[in-house]
């Protein structure tokens, strides 16, 4: 098995999430897509603080080996901040349909295009 | 699998209540059924697999995957292992860096969620009052409301331990917050939103949501008065230890608070939002007026 295997599964769930944001019109299936290339970013960081043999980083007498906290902390945060961004995206979405009727975007981009 | 004990905690919380409720209420609000995919996007494919070989190749130059000597885990991270229980004394590393060590940081992603709670209100927020919609919470499934009543408080007390034992164990402000939340958020789908509103109401969320970010800010102005930095809570009392804990417990109180509030304020804005009935099929812009 390679050393790199479990970067290249994270780069494939991102390039999921890209194919979903440029591929599909609906604006829902892209904040989906955007939340999976989100969650691909996490799991990077997450990869790079794993630490073979490390334990969880609370400090513990017995235990030399920890992980590494700092990419915690960040995407720890930044998971409730995606969740926030995230609502205010569905918020502009159902603002979008009570407007136009639609929330595919090529029928927005042709109802701009007739104004 | 990783050791991330905090951020698998938040992802649970997070993922599991909050954002399936948000994207299923949406999908309520507007459309069930998006239009079918004309055909396959052979152009995003490309670009996409262009762009994933690309980073593939960029990953040969990362070290091996859970190798111990990495750039990453040299410097300022051994530090914050080797130093946090001695400087700040709280065991939790995630909990000493995200409040302490980084706390302005931190103190920025509260704001952040606070201003994504602002826009969320001022987007969807109804401008005069309208009935809730009703009839979709579960009247009729009396096993889920007793059940559910009787899950309330223990999820409550469950948060509230989170909070205060974020320093020794996995926890903190944002997973109590969610956690929190996600009590209230389950009340408001068995019992309706208004069940909600006559817990907590409007007021009261815009009010808490404020006061946890002032709470933190107010934490650090206190250090600045008494001659430190900016959130220096080591200036907050005698003993550099007890300083640090108080100051610790003060931001996380105030990041749970914000947390919870923006959460259940944001939810119950989506909850009674009305369904605006519109075919189903397309309506190209027809009213310039209605923009």
């Amino acid at each position: 098995m390679p050393d790199q295997l479990a970067y290249w599964l994270i780069i494939g769930l991102m390039m999921i999430g890209l194919y979903i944001v440029i591929a599909h019109a609906n604006l829902i299936k892209k904040i989906i897509g955007l939340s999976i290339m989100q969650i691909s970013v996490f799991m990077l960081y997450i990869g790079i603080a794993y630490v073979e043999g490390g334990a969880i980083p609370i400090i513990d007498a017995n235990t030399i080996l920890y992980s590494n906290p700092i990419p915690h902390v960040l995407i720890l945060t930044a998971i409730v901040v995606g969740i926030a961004t995230v609502a205010l995206a569905m918020a502009l979405i159902i603002r979008i349909n009570e407007a136009f009727g639609t929330i595919e975007e090529d029928e927005l981009a042709a109802g701009a295009g007739e104004q | 699998m990783m050791d991330a004990a905090d951020v698998a905690f938040t992802e649970a919380a997070v993922g599991a209540g909050v954002s399936t409720l948000l994207l299923l209420k949406t999908l309520a609000l507007t459309r069930r059924y998006a239009k079918p995919q004309k055909q396959r996007n052979w152009l995003a494919l490309s670009i996409v697999t262009i762009t994933g070989c690309l980073l593939i190749y960029g990953t040969s130059d990362l070290p091996a995957y859970g190798s111990a000597d990495a750039p990453a885990h040299q410097h300022l991270s051994a530090h914050y292992l080797e130093k946090s229980v001695e400087e700040t004394g709280v065991p939790n590393v995630v909990t000493a860096i995200l409040a302490s060590y980084r706390g302005f940081d931190t103190m920025g992603e509260l704001v952040v969620i606070f201003i994504a709670g602002i826009g969320v209100l001022s987007l969807i927020s109804p401008t005069e009052k309208v009935k809730a919609s009703s009839g979709l919470f579960l009247q009729q499934h009396t096993v889920l409301r007793i059940v559910g009543k009787m899950l309330m408080p223990l999820i409550m007390m469950f948060a509230l331990y989170v909070q205060f034992h974020g320093d020794y164990g996995p926890g903190g402000g944002f997973q109590a917050g969610v956690i929190f939340a996600s009590a209230m958020i389950l009340y408001s789908i068995l019992f309706g939103p208004e069940a909600v509103r006559a817990v907590i109401s409007d007021r009261v969320t815009r009010l808490l949501a404020a006061f946890g970010i002032l709470l933190y800010a107010g934490t650090g102005f206190a250090a600045m008065v008494n001659g430190g930095a900016f959130l220096d809570y080591t200036f907050l009392g005698s003993e550099q230890v007890a300083a640090q804990l108080l100051g610790i417990l003060l931001v996380e109180l105030g990041v749970g608070i914000t947390v919870a509030a923006v959460m259940v304020r944001v939810f119950l804005e989506f909850d009674q939002r009305p369904v605006i009935k519109l075919p189903l099929l397309k309506l190209p812009v027809t009213n310039k007026g209605d923009r």
